[in-house]
């Protein structure tokens, strides 16, 4: 083992570390309450990058896996008359249910690219809310809510926070081995050319569907934690376009493509979310009008300055210093590449 | 039940010249800049509350007012593609150029909330009350007056992008850009002016939302852009007579499933989309993609 791997490794062991020690440490519900919402968004944001991340193909519509297993989840406990903490059970359910969404969703949206694919998926995500609001097993416009969980308000964040935890890391793992493997690499290739790859042998369907599905499980899984934690869902929350564009930039500030890039974006902004609507109180903040002007000003600057997201600025930099002074050695161009020829203004 | 479905047909058509009107601009914008605007929305409700501010403070009539909102959208969508997408380029410039315009959208957002308040406004005037009687049923003539508006500037449009020295380079850069540049036309100047241009048409179809949707709020663009959306794939992503054919069958197919249904017709709405594009992915007057190199 060379020192590189030696230092990684003893880094994600601190990590590992300072993430199962949080809920100990800041044991009071408030502080838990952004763990649990921070390891969410974690999830999803990987979840949304092994599918859009990988493949190039943006999907704006995330929150249909993760509203269809909330309200699997809801709907399934309300119709087996399910309580106490046997509803944990459900959870693998929403997860199917999701998959199994996936599958015609991603047939259909996933014939066409770039801008009408986005656009595909914004419909097909206006469809599920409206089928949320308008069906008769839905509950409509007041939702549903999750069963009484007796346990006591001191502690009950913390098996949300570890089941969370315990979704993200292994979506982190798979993220990992996906990036390593074939169909990664499958996926990788569609993302540069997707004629091309077809042309080599890249059963492109067939492929960019799997990692669709597998995203979708994901979100449908963490989509009926959150459920089961927020104790509701409506059809404006579980299928919340703001929801579709915050994981968004979260893979976009951290890094589309890379494995620490969509965690290291979902930590930064959802808790930062969470203070502004929830805890400031610097009085003109605390106006929700004012606090969504500079929501919209930090996007702006997080896409403006830091177009490529953190990791991979962060990686530049770092092998910057190292070259300090030397001519920085760039093997076959990789530097040029940031800029391919084939951009538009 | 005849006269119900002619009443719908009428109404449809007449509301998709509305749509039109807000859907050319986003259309045209994605045509030459290769961008979706998501800030179309917020853009015509924005329009709305200018021809709201002027028609309730100073008294101008909405047409008329329309001469002082076009040229001030104009500077508007200038300065957003100045400050903003001209920036952008690179591998991801879809995915970034989707979240800068929903970040415009915000604050644009924010700041009409922090001017006008939550509540529902309404553009007020004799010809938005009063009905025109014909064929056997009564008709508000601002429908009417929208209807031939957008019709007229859709021509408009055409006659810029086809008879004009400028519409020349602006259909030049869509075809090919590097060689456009090649032969000396400014494209940034091009693709400022088209968002320019894309952005004061929003002007008169926010006017006219404001006239007849019965109430808005900062919160309408939402709803708003997702229909623009589904309108232009439908009709050819860039084709600006595609967005008032789209709009109008779209429209009309809504209307009709309304007598059935209301609370479903939305859902047709979406549905129509996605069907159309599994038959024909490119839309109705969409041209085949040409593969990037």
């Amino acid at each position: 083992m060379n020192r590189s791997t030696t230092l990684k490794l003893a880094g994600l062991a601190v990590v590992a570390a300072i993430a199962v020690a949080f809920p100990y440490v800041y044991s009071s519900p408030v502080n838990t309450n952004y763990g649990v919402y921070g390891l969410i968004f974690v999830t999803v944001a990987s979840a949304w990058n092994i599918f859009s991340g990988f493949s190039g193909y943006i999907s704006l519509g995330q929150a249909v896996f993760f509203g269809s297993g909330a309200y699997t989840v809801g709907i399934a406990a309300r119709d087996w008359h399910m309580n106490g903490d046997g509803i944990f059970l459900l959870l693998p359910l929403g997860a199917v249910v999701a998959t199994a969404i996936a599958v015609p969703f991603g047939l259909i949206a996933l014939r066409v690219r770039r801008h009408t694919f986005i656009v595909i998926t914004i419909a097909v995500f206006f469809i599920f809310q409206l089928m949320a609001y308008d069906f008769w097993f839905t509950g409509g416009t007041i939702g549903l809510p999750a069963p009484f969980l007796p346990w006591q308000a001191a502690t009950f964040n913390n098996p949300f926070y570890f089941m969370a935890l315990g979704t993200a890391a292994v979506t982190i793992a798979l993220a990992w081995l996906i990036r390593r493997s074939k169909f990664g690499l499958q996926l990788r290739a569609i993302k540069d050319d997707e004629d091309r790859a077809l042309g080599l042998g890249v059963r492109t369907m067939r492929v960019k569907l799997s990692a669709f599905m597998l995203s979708a499980f994901i979100t449908g899984f963490i989509g009926g934690v959150w459920f089961l934690y927020i104790t509701q869902v409506l059809p404006s929350s579980g299928y919340d376009p703001l929801f579709d564009l915050t994981i968004v930039l979260m893979a976009f500030l951290g890094g589309v493509g890379t494995i620490a890039g969509p965690v290291i974006g979902a930590l930064i902004i959802e808790p930062g979310r969470l203070w502004l609507t929830t805890r400031s109180n610097i009085g003109w903040l605390a106006n929700g009008y004012v606090s969504e002007i500079l929501l919209g000003a930090l996007f702006l600057v997080i896409v403006l300055f830091v177009p490529r997201g953190i990791v991979p600025t962060g990686r530049e930099w770092i092998k910057k210093l190292r070259s300090r002074g030397r001519p920085a050695v760039s093997p076959t161009g990789t530097a040029e590449r940031a800029t391919p020829a084939g951009s538009r203004r | 039940m005849a006269a119900e479905i002619y009443r719908a047909i009428a109404d449809g058509i007449l509301i998709g010249g509305v749509y039109a009107l807000m859907a050319v601009g986003l259309t045209l914008i994605f045509g030459v800049l290769d961008i979706i605007n998501i800030a179309q929305g917020v853009l015509v409700v924005l329009g709305a509350y200018l021809s709201y501010s002027l028609s309730a403070r100073l008294h101008l009539d909405l047409f008329v007012g329309l001469l002082v909102t076009v040229p001030a959208m104009f500077i508007i969508g200038v300065v957003i593609h100045y400050a903003f997408i001209r920036r952008l380029r690179g591998q991801e410039r879809t995915a970034m150029t989707l979240l800068v315009t929903y970040a415009v959208a915000l604050i644009i957002e924010g700041i009409l909330y922090e001017i006008y308040g939550p509540n529902y406004k309404e553009l007020n005037a004799t010809y938005v009350t009063n009905s025109i009687h014909i064929l056997g049923f009564y008709l508000p003539y601002i429908y009417l007056y929208g209807f031939a508006l957008a019709v007229v500037l859709v021509a408009a449009l055409y006659a810029l992008l086809y008879r004009t020295r400028f519409g020349r380079s602006v259909r030049a850069t869509m075809q090919d850009e590097t060689a456009a540049r090649l032969i000396g036309i400014d494209v940034n100047k091009v693709a400022a002016i088209t968002f320019g241009v894309g952005v004061a048409v929003t002007a008169t179809g926010g006017m006219m939302f404001g006239a007849t949707n019965g109430g808005f709020n900062p919160n309408s663009g939402y709803d708003l852009i997702s229909r623009l959306l589904a309108i232009i794939i439908l009709g050819g992503m860039g084709s600006i007579g595609g967005a008032l054919a789209a709009s109008i069958f779209m429209l009309t197919v809504e209307s009709l499933v309304t007598i059935w249904s209301p609370q479903w017709a939305i859902i047709v709405f979406y549905a129509a989309l996605v069907i159309v594009l599994v038959v024909r992915p490119t839309g109705f007057f969409g041209r085949a993609p040409v593969r990037a190199q």
